[in-house]
């Protein structure tokens, strides 16, 4: 490095030189944060979501790389477009791709057996038609056709259900739809709580 | 008021700093001083559960100095309206409204209605109680029968027109009142008053913002009637800048009451039939009236379009559209009474879809005990909450009172996608859909709900295939033939084909419909959600419409869509005056352009598009043809907004103050304590501390509240097992004054236990000044604050607050009580095991709770001669325990 690449190399130098004269951007970064890239420029595509956890719905974008064990979420920020949230978001919102990345998160199906003191895996296929046998147990047992004056009733009081407000609407759409048509009318969500 | 939005709405809440900063002055009238107060120009501490009184007070103030704004209040209220000569009022009746059965706890609604207005076919009666009125009756108010021909005196001056019946009702809601029920000085509450009322007007708004701090009451509802009343009575309602602004507290809460998981809705607020309703006819009928306006009255067109969704080519006009396949309710099926049923022994399976009722619910004991008397329980989630986990972690275990290897219930946890691992539509707090991409496939066994749902519907379907019995028709004729994406046998259904068919189809054509206003009832049109119709209008996604903000206007049409028809704000007709005209140029958001003929403006006009603001219906007209051009309020009976409602609320046609089910304090106002309509469960599982009349109450003497921090989420399994959040709040605190703290000796950062008749839980101690006691009527109230996020799982970990609750609901709503309550504080922990039974039980017998307490809710004396005025009887507080009785109330959680 010459002398005068030495002095245009410092960072008052450059503060008084170029554009960042407050020092606090470009004037002030040394080679080394400059080689540094955000997490993101190595993102094969962004997708557009929204934050999962409270009602104001700020705008997320993911930022999605793969590797050799395959896809993963690299990070989640705020979209910067959003009329509601304009880019921000809270401890939660920033939080959320550990939330979606972290080793909390459960990958297999898990079976507590009746008096069970652990738990034992299942594959998918037969924990569903497990299921199925005992909702139609359920219905059965808990089936009122009419109620005491004869009027008629149709439905049953064996089966309920509670679900979380992160539900899609869509999955809500179908949460009612089927247990409606099963005649299951225990049907609720956090709304009511 | 019951909210602390900077706190749990944080990013929603640069919107208040903004205004703020151009010039808007900022109120927060809340028990506790907290990131929201320190934000506002002014914080006005009041005594949980006692808001009605407070907003009575503003209201009487209004009243009493002519301060509404007039020209609105006559033109677009039901205040000229006349009430029929039936009606008796609290004043009258020491504290109830004329219909109350005592033996039922229920009101009889009919002499509550208009002068002229046919009063609607009153059910009532236990029916009536255990039904949730205000959403049975959906979102646009009960039915009248007429909308046209209502008695009114414009000039406001009849004594039983509404307006007087207002002032009236709300006389003893003086400041010395509310000084002595709330706490709140003189000056500060005319701080309140002046402020709130000089942002009236054509020149000016005030926006109102409440969250569950008003709804978890057991007057919830009438906490926001109250509101609401105050804003018509300023004018703010369906203009810029105003609003009764509801801040929910998850992504898509709004959402599932839309498109409902419950119990007593159909999807678009049409409500769950019931056992009354022979047929479709029956149904519709109960719903609207032969001649009321708005477009309720077109439920028929909103009811058939479901059916048609729902069951396809099966639902012909033959068969009444398949109205029989739908199950019937015949009372309370609601969270907290199923919980019950399952303790009885009368549930077999239970689906927790994304919820850890044992931790996120009211009285946690009630629902882990419920848990474990199942035949098989089924939780999907994204971790292992507790929820799945009761037969070996909850706190019940440690009390003997569950032992895994004699608890039957059988378990299956399913591990589920996140929100980044599909696609679909949440609803945010302002009615927005705002659609997700997926960004990357799920592992191992997580999916979708939508998935989930989609197989196990498809896995019954095919079992049942070849019945012959009756009760299958409904899931075999169902439409389950939703597009899918992906091979093999379990492909994953495709939520863009769900939203389309909820948005709607056009049988005839196959096109996909732009708005409700195409629904017809003759079987060709089918729609899932009639509120949601138009959110494929034209064939586009519009939740998914992502303009920048940079690109378009700050009403931002652009991004995503707001339901009903992409309308921003409600009733937006109030933004001009009764002839069309904005009502200042500053407040300019909708109105009439003459030579077009037609509403235009800034916003999706909330009106049919070309009725003129003079136009007269003719008497007896009906639907949305009977309104009026100055009935903004397009979805009530009778097109006005109601300060008084003449039916669909259950507890009165106008907010009282009642004492909170738990309360140290009496009733000042009446001899009514409580709300005389609440929903009690006297059950030895489900005990009440006792508020006056009751003697005893002085083991709980200090006033209980919950509610959220920034940095956990609700029953914490989003956030606890995350190491940033878990790290910002690692620990389960008490929050109580300096005061108190000298007065039970607790430490700073030491353990301290809570206790109420139903748990007691351990807590560090927070003495602050945030919390302040309150004088009022001669006593010193203490309130004892706790965030609820803990429960035994997750990376921190700490007992579960909502255990302290006991159930008691809201008889409109069915929503619990849990933020206010009282307790007891003391230093150190809490006793474990076995122990800590007996030492609840102790508490119990020194309170003289038994199953009975709490359960009589008639207190008034409707016979005792001196109940025409304010009661002259201030309650003594020599024999009263004088020392501290505490409360608090507050935001978070639905
Ligand atoms: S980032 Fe925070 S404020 Fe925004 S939606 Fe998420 S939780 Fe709510």
């Amino acid at each position: 490095m010459g002398v005068s690449d030495w002095i245009r190399s410092w960072p008052v130098y450059r503060q008084l030189t170029g554009a960042d004269r407050l020092g606090r951007g470009d004037a002030a970064a040394s080679p080394k944060s400059r080689e540094r890239e955000p997490r993101t420029a190595d993102a094969d595509r962004v997708a557009a979501s929204v934050c999962p956890y409270c009602a104001v719905g700020c705008a997320q974008n993911v930022y999605v790389g793969s590797d050799d064990a395959g896809e993963r979420v690299l990070q989640i920020e705020g979209n910067p477009d959003s009329p509601v949230s304009r880019g921000r978001l809270c401890p939660k919102g920033s939080a959320s791709k550990q939330l979606v990345t972290g080793d909390h998160r459960e990958e297999r199906v898990l079976y507590r057996a009746p008096y069970g003191t652990e738990w034992q895996e299942l594959d998918l296929p037969t924990a569903m038609d497990m299921l199925a046998d005992r909702v139609l147990d359920a219905r059965r047992k808990g089936w009122q056709e009419t109620d005491a004056d004869g009027k008629p009733l149709r439905r049953t009081q064996g089966i309920a259900s509670l679900g979380g407000a992160t539900l899609d609407n869509e999955e809500n759409y179908l949460i009612k739809k089927l247990f409606t048509a099963l005649g299951a009318v225990q049907i609720e969500n956090q709304a009511r709580i | 008021m019951g909210s602390n939005m900077a706190e749990a709405h944080p990013v929603g809440f640069q919107w208040v700093m903004e205004a703020k900063a151009r010039g808007a002055k900022v109120l927060h009238v809340d028990p506790r001083f907290t990131r929201t107060s320190a934000l506002a120009d002014k914080h006005v501490p009041l005594r949980a559960g006692s808001d009605i009184a407070f907003l009575g007070g503003v209201i009487n103030h209004i009243l009493s100095n002519d301060l509404d704004f007039r020209e609105y209040v006559q033109a677009y209220t039901n205040a000229p309206f006349l009430v029929g000569e039936e009606f008796a009022d609290t004043e009258d009746l020491d504290g109830l409204f004329s219909g109350y059965d005592p033996e039922t706890g229920t009101y009889d609604t009919s002499t509550w209605q208009y002068e002229n207005g046919f009063p609607e076919d009153s059910v009532e009666g236990e029916r009536h109680r255990e039904q949730s009125a205000g959403e049975q009756h959906g979102s646009g108010g009960p039915k009248l029968e007429s909308g046209t021909g209502i008695a009114t005196d414009e000039t406001l001056q009849h004594p039983r027109c509404v307006f007087q019946i207002l002032k009236r009702h709300f006389s003893r809601y003086t400041p010395e009142m509310v000084e002595r029920i709330c706490g709140v000085s003189r000056e500060d509450f005319l701080e309140v008053c002046r402020a709130w009322t000089s942002a009236s007007g054509r020149e000016h708004t005030a926006a109102l913002v409440y969250s569950v701090g008003w709804t978890q009451h057991s007057m919830g509802a009438q906490y926001i009637r109250a509101g609401a009343i105050i804003q018509l009575l300023l004018g703010n309602i369906g203009r810029p800048g105003g609003g009764v602004l509801a801040l929910r507290g998850h992504a898509s809460i709004q959402g599932s009451t839309d498109i409902p998981t419950l119990y007593n809705l159909l999807p678009g607020y049409l409500p769950m039939p019931d056992s009354r309703h022979a047929d479709k006819r029956d149904y519709v009928e109960s719903i609207r009236g032969t001649h009321q306006k708005g477009y309720w009255h077109n439920a028929d067109d909103y009811i058939v379009s479901l059916l048609k969704e729902y069951w396809g080519d099966a639902a012909t006009e033959e068969n009444d559209y398949r109205f029989d396949y739908l199950p019937r309710i015949d009372g309370d099926h609601g969270t907290y009474r199923t919980v019950m049923d399952m303790i009885d022994g009368k549930v077999f399976g239970y689906f927790l879809l994304g919820q850890n009722p044992a931790v996120g619910s009211a009285h946690g004991r009630l629902q882990r005990l419920g848990m474990a008397n199942l035949d098989w329980l089924v939780v999907r989630d994204l971790t292992m909450i507790e929820s799945a986990e009761f037969w070996r972690n909850a706190p019940e275990i440690e009390t003997g009172e569950i032992v895994a290897e004699q608890c039957r219930t059988e378990v299956f946890f399913f591990p589920a996608a996140s929100h980044v691992e599909k696609e679909g539509t949440f609803t945010q707090t302002q009615r927005m859909l705002q659609w997700r991409d997926r960004a990357l496939e799920p592992r191992g066994d997580q999916r979708s709900e939508l998935w989930f749902i989609y197989h196990l519907g498809r896995i019954l379907r095919s079992e049942l295939a070849g019945s012959t019995d009756e009760r299958d028709r409904p899931l075999l004729d169902l439409a389950w033939d939703y597009r899918t994406e992906g091979d093999g046998e379990f492909p994953e259904p495709s939520a863009d084909d769900v939203l389309r068919r909820i948005n709607g189809v056009d049988l005839t054509t196959g096109e996909l419909l732009d708005s409700y206003q195409q629904l017809t009832s003759d079987g060709t049109t089918a729609a899932g959600c009639w509120i949601y119709s138009g959110v494929y209008a034209g064939g586009v996604n519009h939740a998914r419409n992502r303009t920048a903000r940079t690109e378009q206007d700050e009403t931002a049409l652009e991004w995503g869509w707001a339901w009903p028809a992409n309308r921003r704000v409600l009733y937006n007709r109030a933004s001009a005056d009764p002839q069309g005209r904005p009502w200042s140029e500053r407040k300019k958001l909708v109105w009439w352009d003459a030579e077009r003929g037609e509403w235009t403006g800034h916003d999706v006009p909330d009106f049919p598009k070309t009725t003129p603001p003079e136009f007269e219906p003719e008497y007896g007209e009906s639907g949305p043809g009977a309104l009026a051009g100055d009935d903004p309020f397009i979805m009530q009976a009778d097109g006005k907004a109601w300060l008084f409602a003449p039916s669909g609320v259950a507890d009165g046609p106008l907010p009282t103050h009642y004492e909170p089910h738990e309360s140290p304090m009496p009733n000042l106002l009446y001899g009514q304590q409580g709300n005389p309509a609440r929903k009690v469960y006297g059950r030895e599982d489900n005990p009440s501390n006792p508020s006056p009349p009751e003697s005893g109450g002085d083991v709980f003497p200090f006033v209980f509240t919950a509610a959220r921090l920034t940095e956990h989420h609700t029953a914490g399994g989003m956030s606890r097992q995350l190491a940033y959040l878990s790290e910002l709040q690692p620990a389960l605190f008490v929050e109580v004054s300096p005061q108190l703290a000298a007065e039970r000796g607790l430490e700073n950062l030491d353990w301290a236990h809570v206790v109420t008749s139903r748990a007691a839980v351990d807590a560090r101690v927070l003495v602050t000044e945030r919390m302040r006691p309150l004088r009022l009527d001669g006593r010193v109230v203490h309130q004892v604050w706790m965030p609820y996020h803990w429960g035994p799982s997750g990376k921190v970990d700490g007992d579960v607050v909502n255990d302290l609750l006991g159930v008691v609901l809201d008889p409109n709503t069915m929503i619990q009580e849990s933020k206010v309550a009282t307790c007891d504080i003391r230093p150190g922990r809490r006793p474990r095991g076995r122990e800590l039974l007996d030492y609840l039980a102790e508490y119990r017998r020194r309170a003289g709770v038994t199953v009975e307490t709490g359960t009589h809710v008639m207190t008034a004396d409707t016979t005792a001669s001196d109940t025409t005025g304010p009661r002259a009887t201030a309650p003594d507080a020599t024999t009263q325990d004088a020392t501290a009785q505490g409360t608090t109330d507050r935001e978070e959680d639905a």
